[in-house]
């Protein structure tokens, strides 16, 4: 018993701070580790991952949120897209076949991850710099604004193309809502490849929104009995001191180093979906 | 923004940041002493999770999880911290927007609510 809560709890440390850092929450590693690692009921194992998802968002957010590294309005505006697509893609469910989508969704994280590592350079981009004219509707919804860097500077930074990041925000939710897979990964693709935020921008509001969009199923889950005390205790404790750990490594590293691990991430991700659309298909 | 705005902004997020904090250490304590307990109540348990058994009803039910969270029995302990932990998110889009009336942001106010509901409705419906 003891030995497992060990375990368990170190993996969670890491996944905390993994999630943290990029913005993809801690689910990716919770899964597997628990029912691969552990032997635990798939079950168990949603339900413990979906807590510590709360667990890395709550936990960064004290840090980010203070620093202003969190956009609220951003985060919220973008929160209404994929609670929308959530509901669409419970619907589709019935209807669109899951392997499709896991092929598409995985290619297209390889392209992001491709494209992460070929931008680690660019710290942020301005509208100038771009060459695109700054949009009136950023203004209106007052999404532009400013973030502190490692010099102790304030940068300010506008969004772009808000309706491609709209739309990705629905698919993202469309995605997790069919497939229940944590769509952070694509938070972060829409904030940063499409909006052209800052990337830590980027991940420190998609951490933010995974923690809402986890705590709308916490409640089902709960009810039917998916939540462990016993098993999620060193997964909370291991994913906050993980998470705490990450926000403050965010703050002080450099972007590129940021990207490149993000990069890592979700070219692992792609990879893992493409194989599970292909073992689908086969089956 | 203007100077005013700026600084309603800065002492929303200082707020926000505080009721984070506060949810997070308020859940980890419990979980802490709930595992304590646990670990005094049940010294040999055997660490079986390769079968779904379901949650018993006091471990499910959000009323039945508050009531007993006074116990002294470590699950129940800990159900209640991670209940907490579950609420931070909740608590995070409700204080913004307290935060989005006091700055009469309308556009916010709409925004926020509807995120409100449907997660209010996701939770306790």
């Amino acid at each position: 018993m003891e030995l497992s809560l060990v375990i368990l709890f170190v993996g969670a440390l890491f996944a905390g701070l993994l999630g943290s850092l990029t913005g993809l929450g801690g689910g990716i590693i919770i899964v597997p580790l628990l029912t691969i690692g552990l032997g635990v009921d798939i079950k168990y194992a949603v339900g413990t991952s979906l807590v510590a998802v709360i667990a890395t968002s709550s936990g960064a957010a004290v840090s980010y949120v203070k620093e202003g590294l969190t956009n609220f309005r951003i985060g919220m505006f973008l929160e209404t897209a994929t609670t929308v697509g959530a509901i669409c893609g419970a619907a589709l469910a019935a209807v669109v076949s899951s392997w499709s989508l896991m092929i598409v969704f995985g290619i297209l994280l390889l392209y992001s991850a491709f494209n992460s590592f070929k931008n680690r350079k660019t710290e942020y981009l301005s509208v100038k710099e771009q060459g695109i004219k700054e949009n009136s509707f950023a203004e209106k919804l007052k999404l532009d604004g400013n973030y502190p860097v490692s010099s102790g500077n304030n940068i300010s930074y506008h969004a772009s193309h808000i309706g491609g990041g709209y739309l990705m925000m629905i698919l993202a939710g469309i995605l997790s809502g069919l497939l229940g897979i944590g769509s952070g990964a694509f938070k972060v693709i829409a904030m940063d490849t499409i909006m052209k935020l800052p990337f830590k921008v980027s991940s420190a509001t998609s951490n933010f929104m995974i923690g809402v969009t986890a705590a709308a199923s916490a409640g089902v889950y709960l009810s039917r009995g998916y939540i462990d005390p016993v098993l999620s205790m060193p997964v909370v404790l291991g994913v906050l001191l993980g998470s705490m750990t990450g926000a403050r490594v965010l703050m002080r590293s450099n972007t590129k180093i940021l990207k490149i691990v993000f990069s890592i991430v979700i070219l692992l991700l792609g990879i893992e979906m493409i194989r599970n659309g292909i073992l689908d298909l086969i089956r | 923004m203007n100077i005013d705005e700026k600084k309603i902004d800065e002492k929303f997020r200082v707020m926000i940041s505080n009721v984070l904090r506060l949810g997070v250490s308020l859940s980890s304590i419990l979980i802490i002493i709930g595992g304590v307990l646990f670990f005094i109540q049940h010294p040999n348990t055997v660490f079986d999770y390769a079968t779904f058994k379901s949650e018993p009803s006091k471990l499910k039910d959000l009323v039945l999880i508050g009531r007993n969270a006074f116990s002294f029995y470590g699950r129940d302990v800990i159900q209640m911290g991670l209940l907490i932990l579950i609420a931070t998110p909740f608590l995070r889009v409700l204080f913004s927007l307290i935060g989005f009336a006091i700055e009469k942001d309308c556009i916010y106010v709409f925004i926020t609510g509807i995120v409100l509901v449907v997660l209010s409705f996701s939770i306790f419906g």
